[in-house]
């Protein structure tokens, strides 16, 4: 995996919850004693978990309370190191950590649908949260395994209510039946989706009928099962303007490369009409839109940068421009 | 919460007058100055041309439908002359409609395009270069898209006479039921069957645009009557609008020498100097959504069943939007965000391939002509929500 840039954090595991099967939940406090920096919705931390890997679990507490984060981490028997080391963490044990970073910022909508499979939970967990806060109109859709492979959906029912807070257990419903609940596009409605990526898969495809750039997502890698780091800032180089830029985590290639006045043809914004079509001299993109074909993204050759990224590992894209 | 709304500000002006057809903009600068949302007596609708309050009935779908048709009818009461098509669908029928087409129509597709679409632009504008005048729409503009766009598709060579009437049928019932439709429509069913016929699978080559289509009947994603619906939108949606399109970006050009000049050294900006021209000359002006539910846009409420008419054409001129030189051709504006194919849930699927036409006609041209310039007046055409010309006169000097 990536190795974490930035300043690192001295913690120490507070408390350990098994919040379900195979899922424990880490509660992490400064060793300094001082807060944490702020953080939205959607924001991950890494953890260094020993071994020199470094791995990235998304935050599941409140940004409210700032003496402590929480994650939520998964074990899982195949993964080299990462899960099963900090399933291993005892209360009290010191853990070296980054900030809070965010790579799936909660944008500004008037209504949300949040999608979850299994693990996937954590990240939207404080989205809820904010959503709640700001009096939006949402919806969470929670699949998993059974019950009791899900952590939080007691909680998020209970606090939510079950009118909103749907929990669909694969051993009493079967699995998330996604043409019934992305069959019926909304508007002015995103939808966020955080999960495996069979999963989200499965949710794009539904999403081409939606309105461009309706659709966010953060897959989760199976052999981590911590949020993937695409997300994270990187460099692009303008090989034909001759300058590179920084893309923060969160903005678009597109947006950073318009601030720097530097022209890209775009349309919807939102990586359904291939507009912002864009040549790749170097680096691999992770693709994000909805209209590329498979060969196209294995070709690696082209990209659209109102929603594409930078792949994890790659921290310096070449492009046409 | 209560809102407090104010009535529409009602404006006798009928935007389908012929001198209002031939001449939208000063019309359409006093129905944006009106307010946000204007009651139109001559046809019975709303109406929007600010970009603001055309930007939030295009994007808010569920409360602006298509199902009523996009002409100032309620086809949902009293149905329409065809099968509605996807323009005139909502979710759910629209979504699996619009996987088909955007599985159809992607980047990828359309970049293999530009090989087939490029030797039919370099052989037109060859002979063009040679003369000194030459008529941009009829010489250039009606030709190309029908060069490339059928062959596209994939329908036979018979009964490609009938699309451009048939275009203009389908277009023209966007708007009233003036002497314009009525005329448009004076061979309809001849003009229909034909197009119909053209659009069902034993009719259409292996290959092209109609037969993939038709393979997601195959997959159960769509019905064969809406895989015929399909190949039909594309038949009338993608004509008219790209000889439009082209007609326009040229008209403009040839009032701004200096742009010419800058897109000779730099040919690569051609594609900014299609979207600006788009902007400025939007082919699709303007159409009809429905009211589902009473709302309230821009202080004023609207019952549910009204017709809106938005203008899409006004939108991209707003000066609020941008700016003072809205009504002015400016090569270095980043144009993004203009309405010219639509937003949200229906933009436009062929935006990659009349984009592609477009660029291709332009850079064709910019090779071989050195300079452009108006040749006497441009005819407009008298259409109800088309903007284009019948004639544009033009004289060149070759490169
Ligand atoms: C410059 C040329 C073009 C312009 C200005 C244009 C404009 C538009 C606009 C404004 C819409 C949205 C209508 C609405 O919101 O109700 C639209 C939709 C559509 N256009 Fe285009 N168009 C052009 C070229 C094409 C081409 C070449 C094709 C065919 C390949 C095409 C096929 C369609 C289809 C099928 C729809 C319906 C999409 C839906 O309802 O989801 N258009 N177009
Ligand atoms: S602008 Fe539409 S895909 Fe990027």
């Amino acid at each position: 995996m990536t190795a974490s840039a930035g300043a690192t954090i001295d913690a120490v595991v507070d408390q350990v919850d098994i919040v379900a099967d195979q899922v424990v939940s880490l509660v992490l406090r400064r060793v300094d004693g001082q807060p944490f920096q702020p953080w939205q919705a959607g924001a991950h931390i890494d953890v260094h978990v020993g071994d020199g890997l470094v791995r990235q679990y998304s935050l599941c507490s409140s940004p409210e309370e700032l003496d402590r984060l929480r994650i939520g981490v998964l074990h899982v028997p195949d993964s080299r190191g990462g899960s099963k080391a900090v399933h291993a963490l005892l209360a009290g044990t010191p853990l070296t950590i980054s900030g809070p970073r965010n790579n799936f910022p909660l944008r500004e909508s008037r209504r949300y649908l949040f999608i979850a499979g299994g693990i996937g939970i954590t990240p939207l967990i404080p989205m809820l949260e904010a959503a709640e806060a700001a009096g939006k109109e949402w919806t969470l859709i929670y699949g998993g395994r059974s019950r009791k492979t899900m952590a939080f959906a007691r909680q998020l029912e209970d606090r939510y209510g079950a009118d909103r807070v749907h929990i669909m257990a694969e051993d009493e419903v079967g699995r998330l039946d996604l043409d019934q609940i992305l069959g019926m596009p909304r508007a002015h409605m995103l939808v966020y989706a955080c999960g495996p990526g069979g999963l989200l898969g499965a949710v794009e495809e539904r999403c081409m009928g939606w309105p461009p750039g309706a659709l966010h997502t953060e897959r989760f890698v199976a052999s981590t099962l911590g949020a993937a780091a695409a997300n994270a800032p990187f460099e692009v180089e303008l090989a034909r303007t001759g300058t590179t830029v920084t893309v923060p985590n969160d903005k678009t290639i597109l947006e950073a490369v318009e601030e720097v006045g530097v022209r890209v043809l775009s349309s919807c914004r939102g990586g359904l009409c291939g507009t912002c079509e864009t040549q790749i001299i170097s680096g691999e993109p992770e693709h994000r839109d909805a209209v590329l074909t498979e060969e196209d993204r294995e070709a690696g050759e082209i990209m659209l940068v109102c929603v594409s990224r930078a792949a994890a590992g790659c921290p310096r894209l070449v492009l046409d421009l | 919460m209560t809102v407090t709304t104010h009535e529409a500000n009602v404006l006798g002006e009928d935007p389908f007058d012929t001198a209002n057809l031939l001449d939208p903009y000063p019309f359409l600068g006093r129905l944006r100055d009106a307010g946000a949302v204007s009651y139109l007596e001559s046809t019975g609708s709303y109406a929007v041309a600010g970009y603001q309050e055309v930007y939030e009935v295009l994007t808010d779908f569920e409360t602006y439908i298509s199902s009523g048709g996009l002409g100032p009818r309620d086809i949902r009461k009293d149905s329409g002359w065809r099968p509605p098509s996807i323009l005139e669908s909502d979710p759910p029928i629209h979504t699996v409609m619009r996987r088909a087409l955007t599985g159809v129509i992607n980047p990828g597709t359309v970049r293999a395009l530009r090989e087939p679409f490029t030797p039919p632009a370099v052989e037109l504008t060859e002979q063009l270069a040679r003369r000194e005048r030459f008529d941009a729409i009829t010489d250039l503009a009606e030709k190309y898209p029908l060069r490339v766009f059928p062959d596209a598709v994939g329908i036979p060579d018979v009964g490609r006479e009938h699309l451009l009437p048939y275009g203009n049928m389908v277009f023209n019932a966007f708007g009233p039921e003036n002497y314009i439709f009525k005329q448009a429509f004076a061979q309809g069913d001849e003009h229909a069957a034909a197009v119909m016929r053209n659009c069902q699978r034993e009719n259409l080559d292996d290959t092209g645009f109609g037969a993939q289509i038709w393979e997601r009947v195959k997959d159960g994603l769509i019905t064969e009557q809406q895989a015929t619906l399909l190949v039909r939108a594309l038949l009338s949606a993608g004509v008219d609008t790209t000889i439009f399109g082209i007609g326009n970006m040229l008209s403009v050009l040839a009032r701004y020498p200096e742009a010419w000049a800058k897109l000779r050294k730099n040919p690569k900006m051609s594609k900014f100097a299609v979207d600006e021209a788009l902007r400025l000359e939007s082919p699709f002006q303007k159409f009809h959504r429905t009211v589902a539910v009473d709302t309230v846009l821009g202080g004023v409420h609207l019952p549910a069943g009204a017709k809106v008419l938005v203008f899409l054409g006004a939108a991209n001129r707003d000066p609020r939007k941008w700016g003072d030189n809205a009504d002015e051709f400016d090569l270095d504006r980043n144009a993004s965000g203009h309405v010219a194919f639509g937003m949200g849930l229906h933009q436009c699927v062929g935006q990659p391939i009349a984009r592609l036409e477009m660029e291709i006609v332009l850079q064709q041209l910019l090779q071989r002509v050195a300079a452009i310039e108006p040749d006497g007046a441009p005819v407009p055409i008298l259409h109800n929500v088309l903007r284009g010309f019948e004639s544009l006169p033009v004289r060149i000097t070759a490169a």
